[in-house]
């Protein structure tokens, strides 16, 4: 063998040898590894890309002031007509609802578990919160379903209903991110308000709730977003309709989601040749449209609970 | 085996904030060298320069020189995985794995080179790394419980023996008996005394005594104030910088005037 | 405690009246008595909001009960005139085949799922720069900020005609497999197709609480690794990957929560059919029970109502021992972090 290097080939490797000729084989499985975790941050990236450019593409071309201040009412068939007005008050008002359940009961509950709460009742509802996280939305709907069903027999389906469903998926996510942010407040502040004569519930609501204010907020505006876009329980206790209904304790209501999956499970229409107004995919059009509608309302919600959080999150006002 | 290190005109930054500046030295093989002075004078920034440890922080870069048995430590080619690989550290705290026993303690940065050593051979190593560190005795039959079951120095002595598993160069100690109580804090220092036969050894110690039994040459830095960088004042040989510093800083310093 | 020695009573017992000696300079130092009950009422409104929550819960099992009740005690005979119960009325026969799907689309969903959401959560843990990594997070949470319908509505007419080659693939070549037993169905409403859009939307939840735990990983840990000369990779096996297994494993028991309860993905892209078959390609052999409560529920009679509420309750034992066991995972990594 004929060797360039100067030392007999039995002398150990010389220090620049041992600095600059890393083991091969686990300089190339650190690189590959590297790859793969790159690889797999990418792979994620396809989903969201695809399915955001696929509901603009498609959604885009429907999408006009028509399409946000009609219902369906009276639209059947291929027609190039209706839209998503019914749906988006629907929306409004039971998301509405839902919140006006959910973030009194979501708060308090945070406030007994920083604030009041000792011993087993505390562990409990720790441990129940979490369990409550996991429950299925199609269970919760189920739920109140039965709830309702009990006192106004079956068959029941009105607004309220719904937002006892959405609610029920609400409340562990308004304790969650408020019990972190309650805890987030020094205890330095409760003491200096407490040194000054101020009762505990006074601490609580002039000093605790007001220097979390921004993040609880945001925290309730990230809960709004999780429900706004729920559709199997909604399915379940608010049904199907074409038209516009403002009451919440009577009736049918359409909602954004379960039109989407109404208008997609409507699937192709079949026109035939002559029929010159038909649009064989104008349910699809119209699903794509209420997805584009559905998805900014849903970013829009999370984007701005990024703004409040990053705007006031130093505590003002006291 | 142990090499000695070339230091020239090193400067350390962080981002564009220079944390010690233009240090020249050099360390001599199969001795212990001692880095003292006050906090924040950049002693364990540049202990950790020697084997490009400092990397780890995002924005830390150096300018300089510095080199082992002629090799640039900082050039192109050199691989910092084989870096560390050959210029071994032990830190402040004990950092033994948890998940893994006191033997795979030991055989950690080994499997790293060599996966398939055999049964005898891990053995082998096991017992005479550990025999080195000092811990052979105390450990012997627990060699499969965790590492986290020792005392604070003894996990100490395990990372030691971990360190010198792999057969280093040169060994790095980031103040490596501040977390531990007196008594093993002689335990490490006895050690240190024994590696030096084999080892080049760096030692950054908060302990102006311990500089002095430990040490066979001590540099002193020392920074003039905070924001500035650190700078090394002096070196010279243990015994004179005790007894008859050159400079006004350093007596003040060991004489426990400030620091 | 650094507070006065009044202090410490008023936060233990809330109800306790405050002792204060000397009436402080507050403003509403005149109304005292009415304070007190002000204060007593915030406690106990507070604490009643949370005993609530134990009540909601209660509540959703014993309604979910008593609405079951009647198809769970009914007979045979009339259980049977509901046309999608087998013909001898047997629920337990209609749950079977139910369960079955359910599980066998989350396991799948979880197995795509898990090894892609570690290389996330090490990607912005650990390997991409630490500017972008909050950043490349955010990206990742969106995600999870995406209405279940829209997967659906995505995986129906975007996805299926797209991975349509690919199973025609797998049902060609590796057909003799059982789980890819060719040839794959025409359209794909499969549910290995439900498994892929499942995996998407379980993604975010796993790759979080990993990332959450792989951040936590000693500094000391991961720096005693590089010392020894280990590359990046071989510090995120000996220090990172060790450090974070019991969080990886309740992460997954989330997402198999999350995966087993999702209904509008599999109602708007599986085929359904009642079978017990490992055959992922094939269309009309499972369906689950959340989506078959949401497909059957409109149409309903109350009979059949009642049985659709049987079959959620065991969607809900189920989801409710996976989360426990997460939970329980979780806590228990606590107890041990405590004790080192």
């Amino acid at each position: 063998m004929a060797t360039t290097t100067q030392r007999p080939a039995a002398a150990p490797p010389s220090t620049r040898d041992l600095l600059t000729r890393p083991d091969r084989r686990r300089h190339l499985t650190d690189r590959a590894m590297q790859g793969v975790v790159t690889l797999a941050f990418l792979l994620a990236l396809v989903p969201l890309i695809s399915l955001v450019w696929t509901v603009v593409a498609n959604g885009i071309e429907r999408l006009s002031p028509y399409f946000f201040v009609v219902s369906m009412r009276g639209v059947f068939g291929g027609m190039d007509a209706g839209g998503i007005y019914h749906a988006i008050v629907g929306t409004l008002m039971v998301t509405g609802f839902a919140t006006l359940i959910s973030v009194p009961i979501g708060l308090l509950t945070a406030i007994y578990l920083v604030e009041y709460g000792r011993g087993s009742l505390a562990r409990a509802v720790t441990f129940f919160v979490d369990v409550m996280t996991g429950i299925p939305s199609i269970v919760a709907g189920l739920f109140a379903y039965a709830l309702f069903a009990v006192f106004f027999g079956p068959g029941v389906r009105f607004g309220v209903v719904g937002a006892v469903a959405l609610s029920v998926l609400m409340i562990p996510v308004v304790v969650r991110s408020s019990e972190e942010m309650l805890r987030l407040v020094p205890n330095e502040l409760r003491e200096a308000a407490y040194a000054l004569g101020v009762p505990k519930w006074l601490t609580i609501l002039k000093v605790v709730l007001r220097t979390a204010a921004a993040g609880i907020v945001t925290g309730v505006m990230l809960a709004i977003a999780r429900v706004i876009g729920e559709t199997a329980p909604l399915l379940i206790t608010l049904g199907v309709i074409d038209s516009i209904n403002y009451n919440l304790f009577e009736g049918r209501m359409m909602t954004l989601p379960v039109y989407v999956f109404r208008q997609y499970s409507q699937g192709l229409v079949p026109c035939s040749p002559d029929q010159l107004d038909c649009i064989a995919t104008i349910n699809y059009d119209r699903a794509w449209a209420a997805a584009l509608v559905l998805i900014g309302i849903v970013l829009l919600l999370n984007l701005l609970a990024r703004l409040v959080a990053r705007y006031f999150a130093p505590a003002r006002g006291h | 085996m142990a090499q000695r290190i070339d230091v020239t005109d090193l400067n350390v930054y962080y981002g564009s904030f220079l944390a010690v500046a233009d240090v020249s030295m050099m360390i001599e093989p199969r001795s212990v060298t001692a880095l003292i002075g006050p906090s924040g004078c950049g002693k364990s920034t540049f202990l950790r320069t020697l084997n490009r440890m400092h990397e780890v922080i995002p924005g830390a870069r150096v300018e300089g020189k510095v080199t082992m048995d002629g090799v640039d430590l900082y050039d192109q080619a050199v691989d910092p995985v084989a870096v560390r690989r050959q210029i071994g550290m032990v830190f402040q705290r004990p950092n033994p794995f948890p998940t893994m026993s006191i033997a795979e303690n030991v055989l950690a940065g080994v499997r790293l080179n060599n996966r398939r050593i055999s049964k005898s051979d891990a053995a082998d190593l096991v017992e005479r790394s550990l025999h080195g560190a000092n811990l052979w005795k105390e450990v012997k039959d627990r060699l499969d419980r965790p590492g986290s079951s020792l005392s604070g120095g003894q996990q100490q002595r395990l990372c030691i023996a971990r360190a010198i598993a792999v057969r280093p160069q040169i060994l790095l100690m980031d103040e490596p008996a501040s977390a531990l109580d007196p008594i093993s804090t002689l335990a490490i220092e006895d050690l240190i005394h024994e590696l030096k036969n084999d080892y080049t050894i760096v030692i950054v110690t908060h302990n102006m005594q311990q500089a002095a039994r430990v040490s066979d040459r001590t540099a002193f830095f020392n920074v003039s104030a905070t924001g500035e960088p650190g700078r090394l004042v002096e070196m010279d040989d243990t015994r004179t910088m005790f007894s008859t510093p050159s400079v006004q800083a350093t007596e003040d310093y060991i004489s426990g005037r400030f620091g | 405690m650094t507070h006065p020695d009044r202090e410490p009573s008023v936060s233990s017992i809330p109800d306790a009246p405050t002792p204060t000696p000397e009436p402080p300079p507050v403003s509403t130092q005149g109304t005292r008595p009415a304070k007190d009950r002000a204060g007593r009422a915030f406690a106990g409104l507070s604490t009643g909001a949370g005993a609530l929550i134990l009540l909601v819960l209660a509540a959703v099992a014993g309604f979910l009960l008593l609405e079951a009740w009647p198809a769970i005690q009914a007979p045979a005979e009339e259980l049977a005139k509901i046309s999608w119960i087998p013909d001898d009325g047997s629920l337990a026969r209609y749950v079977g085949p139910l369960v079955f799907g359910t599980l066998l689309g989350a396991v799948l969903a979880l197995l795509l799922a898990v090894p892609v959401a570690l290389g996330i959560a090490l990607f912005i843990s650990h390997y991409a720069p630490r500017r972008l990594a909050s950043a490349l997070g955010y990206v990742v949470d969106l995600l999870a900020a995406i209405p279940s319908v829209i997967y659906g509505l995505w995986g129906g007419l975007w996805l299926a005609p797209r991975v349509q080659p690919l199973w025609d693939w797998l049902g060609a070549n590796l057909g003799f497999i059982p789980l890819f037993e060719g040839p794959a169905a025409t359209p794909p409403r499969v549910m290995m197709t439900v498994g892929v859009v499942l995996a998407v939307m379980i993604l975010p939840i796993i790759t979080a609480v990993s990332r959450e735990v792989f951040l936590q990983t000693p500094r000391l840990h991961e720096e005693a690794a590089l010392a020894l000369g280990a590359t990046r990779w071989e510090m995120v096996r000996m220090a990172v990957l060790p450090f974070g297994r019991s969080g990886v494993i309740s992460a997954s028991m989330l997402g198999l929560g999350r995966a087993l309860g999702e209904t509008m993905a599999v109602l708007m892209i599986l085929s359904p059919g009642l079978t017990y078959s490992f055959a992922l390609l094939a269309a009309g052999r499972h369906q689950t029970i959340a989506a078959n409560i949401a497909l059957q529920f409109p149409e309903a009679s109350p009979l059949g109502v009642s049985a659709l509420i049987a079959t959620g309750l065991a969607l809900f034992v189920i989801t409710l021992l996976v989360n426990m066991a997460a939970r329980w995972v979780v806590a228990r990594r606590a107890d041990f972090s405590g004790a080192n």
